[in-house]
């Protein structure tokens, strides 16, 4: 096979835009910002390793504004990777390829994902016994 | 013209059986990911708010410890395998395409065998 044979990835901008494209834009999207979010999730345990002191560094930055806001940010960004990754897996296993239903499930996770983080945030601050 | 196969000339690319096994590990750690996601979910929910102590003690309890070892060395490895898609998707000068591949593998290391040793520094 001649180099310009081989098949194409997946180009960004050369396809009629549809909704469905951009959720599984953020499939990638999410996985990537969990992989820079794990710098963070490495850093809050070597400062519980390292002490009181340095735990109280993440502490002050993940109770900021800003510090939530990420925190926010990640916990979509999980839950939306891991509703949409059973998604694929369902795929994988040969099921759901009808579009109507494909389409469908697609607006299904988005909003089981934003469901879960909402809970997940609620039990946060219910289970919180200091500020 | 050739008289050799294609699957013969793929073969001697040695890369046949290695993109099946990549694409299959990606599967088999995401299944693995679910439930451990779900639980560290739940975990850390119920941690907010807690100070020093009390997270040491949580992950000092001996089943914490070695479901967030297994959660971190399964997502690292998932992390790493999903880049490289990513990465061979959209990076197509061979070079840069390999230096970031073997760059956000060390990283990978680096990131998760930190988080690792954290937890085995608490637990132990």
């Amino acid at each position: 096979m001649r180099r310009s044979d081989r098949p194409l990835s997946p180009h960004l901008l050369a396809h009629r835009f549809q909704w469905n494209m951009v959720l599984s834009m953020l499939h990638r999207v999410t996985g990537v910002t969990l992989g820079v979010g794990t710098l963070l999730l490495a850093w809050w345990l070597m400062a519980a390793a390292a002490g009181p002191e340095s735990y109280a560094v993440v502490e002050r930055f993940v109770y900021s504004i800003p510090g939530r806001s990420v925190l926010l940010g990640f916990t979509f960004s999980l839950f939306y990777h891991l509703c949409n990754g059973v998604r694929h897996l369902v795929w994988d296993a040969g099921w759901g390829f009808d579009p109507r239903i494909a389409a469908a499930w697609g607006w299904i996770v988005l909003v089981i994902a934003v469901v879960l983080t909402m809970v997940s945030w609620y039990l946060g601050y219910a289970f919180r016994d200091s500020p | 013209m050739t008289i050799r196969s294609l699957l013969r000339r793929a073969g001697s690319r040695g890369s046949t059986r290695l993109a099946v096994q990549h694409w299959w590990l990606q599967r088999v750690t995401a299944v693995a990911l679910i439930p451990l996601t779900l639980w560290l979910a739940v975990s850390i929910a119920r941690l907010a708010g807690a100070n020093h102590s009390v997270f040491i003690l949580w992950v000092e309890k001996p089943w914490n410890a070695v479901l967030i070892l297994m959660a971190i060395a399964i997502a690292f490895y998932h992390l790493k395998v999903g880049l490289d898609v990513v990465i061979e998707d959209y990076v197509h000068t061979p070079w840069i395409k390999v230096t970031f591949l073997i760059g956000t593998t060390f990283v990978a290391i680096l990131i998760g065998g930190a988080s690792a040793f954290a937890i085995l520094r608490i637990a132990l």
